[in-house]
């Protein structure tokens, strides 16, 4: 069974990076991939220019990596637990004391530095767990669903501290949640299937798998001319649906373009000039929820296209992230 | 091998605050004070011709090997994969090898204090009955010695089991069942009709070789052969090279 196929990303310093699929698109493999945990059957992974695949110790050096359902001893102590993980990062004794002591308070653990991590909640958990991934200040942070199973005032918190990593640190967190990754990531790639369908900043998403921009209108007024109207403001403003005017006139009118830029103040000015009367009227943005949808179900039908159903070991395979 | 003490380290700790740990070694040591109780009754009412502490190492080869070596394994590898922290620790620089050497080793250090107990049993003997027919020391010494180095394979059995299984009742009993082929399977295969054979002569050599019960007479009787001493070591190292191999498939497959 092929898991991830043919995804290809680079990701730059400093920079948090979302990788966003329906549960199953891939997203565990391909982090897993990117730490050496598994190993790929072609391709190359580079982190920090260090080829994974050949240089594994030294590749690991580089990358703090929280897995899925943050697993984590239960019956050792918070701060015992940080020690033991600093070791295993070669972190010098003298240096691992005074970053353990900065990662506690960054992740805000210091009180509960002694208690066993058995009994801690699953936000503390969850933060016990970026605090090891941070522990080695690595440049590169990989964390699989950081934010699964929190309440929203803990995942608040969550997205505080990854955004506190912004411009130190790589960060490359999956998700299903799209808010989440919407607020928290420069950049997102959306993987479905195990191969990559969309990626950019969410602003670039929405232009490239959309396509368009919505503009609501509750007005009053005859219909009929709205189109010669809208067509003076900009060519490719047209009338994407339009309800039947109810009991004082008015009808909900959605326009659509493919123009990028703010078109309500003319837009507004030109349904004023000829009276128009107007109750609201407002830009909808497409949530990252419209663009996943989209990009999710493009490739589907890409896949289920006649003909798209290439063997697996025929097609071309140049290989998982650089 | 610079990971190797910090996760040595690390086991130890583990099983030291663990309260499984010490209930186990409760109910080992009561285990064998009773055994050793039982043996003493015996000797008390008819003379026998060998010393109690040969009966006593004979009866560690027959049964609590079994209880002890999955005591001390079962959990190692088995624990770790179910909880998924197996994972944490092999996307840090160490390497597979310096995983199981450091488990391993926990785990036989474990188990050599808790035979080194049973010393205690020997110590109160001598205490209060001061009577040097009970207490030969040329096979204490060479029971122990043989404890030490049979264990060095037996230990390398358990963990071997615990990193082939996910679930720790099932590397129990793996352990098990290899421990019990390589005691019991080896004596009763030799005395089966079918292993009479002039063709088979060559594995017959080979089973006699590893009867795990003739060690043990010898070492009690003072003789320390490099032969048994070689039978050992290699069997540890094979042992925990397929333990490194068999680990490795296993996140290969997973």
């Amino acid at each position: 069974m092929v898991a991830v196929d043919d995804v290809n990303f680079t990701v730059r310093r400093g920079e948090i990076v979302g990788l966003l699929g329906p549960n199953g698109a891939g997203k565990s493999t391909t982090l897993r991939i990117l730490t050496g945990f598994l190993p790929a059957t072609s391709g190359v992974v580079r982190i920090c220019g260090i080829p994974v695949a050949s240089r594994t110790d030294d590749a690991k050096r580089h990358i703090g990596y929280m897995p899925e359902n943050n697993p984590l001893p239960e019956d050792m102590r918070v701060n015992e637990y940080l020690y033991y993980r600093g070791r295993l990062k070669e972190i010098g004794r003298e240096r691992l004391r005074t970053r353990l002591d900065a990662v506690l308070e960054l992740c805000d653990l210091k009180r509960i530095r002694h208690r066993i991590i058995g009994k801690l909640s699953k936000g503390m958990r969850q933060r016990v767990g970026i605090a090891e991934a941070i522990l080695g200040e690595p440049d590169v942070i990989i964390m699989d669903e950081p934010t699964i199973g929190l309440d929203p005032h803990q995942i608040l918190i969550v997205r505080d501290l990854i955004g506190s990593l912004r411009g130190r640190m790589s960060v490359i967190i999956s998700s299903h949640i799209l808010p989440e990754i919407e607020v928290t990531c420069d950049r997102v790639l959306i993987i479905n299937g195990g191969r990559i369908v969309a990626q950019g900043t969410p602003a670039e998403l929405r232009r490239e798998v959309l396509g368009r921009t919505h503009y609501h209108v509750h007005l009053a007024g005859d219909l009929a001319a709205l189109p010669t109207v809208l067509a003076q403001v900009e060519s490719t403003l047209v009338i994407a649906s339009a309800s039947g005017p109810d009991a004082s006139g008015f009808h909900h009118a959605t326009l659509t373009t493919t123009r990028d830029e703010e078109l309500g103040e003319p837009l507004l000015r030109a349904l004023m000039a000829r009276s128009y009367r107007i109750r609201s009227f407002s830009r909808t943005e497409p949530t990252l929820e419209d663009v996943f949808l989209a990009a999710t179900k493009r490739s589907w039908d890409v896949v289920d296209l006649p003909g798209a159903r290439v063997p697996i070991a025929q097609r071309p395979r140049p290989g998982p992230p650089t | 091998m610079r990971h190797f003490f910090t996760i040595l380290n690390h086991e130890i700790r583990m099983l030291l605050v663990n309260t499984s740990t010490y209930l186990a070694a409760v109910v080992f040591l009561f285990v064998m004070g009773f055994i050793f109780t039982f043996l003493l009754e015996v000797y008390s009412e008819a003379a026998q011709e060998t010393s109690p502490a040969y009966d006593f190492f004979r009866l560690f080869l027959g049964f609590a090997v079994f209880i002890i070596v999955p005591l001390t394994t079962m959990k190692s590898f088995s624990e770790e994969r179910r909880s998924g922290t197996l994972e944490t620790l092999l996307t840090t620089p160490v390497s597979t090898t310096e995983v199981v050497l450091g488990k391993y080793s926990a785990a036989y250090l474990v188990y050599l204090l808790l035979w080194g107990s049973t010393a205690g049993l020997f110590y109160l003997l001598h205490h209060f009955a001061a009577d040097p027919r009970l207490l030969d020391r040329g096979t204490l010494i060479g029971g122990y010695v043989y404890i030490a180095v049979s264990g060095l394979l037996f230990v390398a059995i358990g963990v071997f089991a615990s990193a082939l299984a996910r679930n720790q009742a099932v590397a129990l009993v793996v352990a098990l069942a290899l421990l019990f082929l390589l005691i019991f399977g080896t004596k009763l295969s030799l005395g089966t009709q079918f292993m009479q054979l002039a063709a088979l002569r060559p594995v017959r050599d080979a089973l006699d070789y590893a009867q795990v019960f003739q060690h043990l007479d010898d070492f009690s009787r003072g003789i320390i052969d490099t032969r048994h001493l070689f039978f050992y070591f290699t069997g540890t190292a094979l042992t925990l090279i397929l333990t490194v191999l068999g680990l490795e498939a296993k996140l290969l497959h997973n």
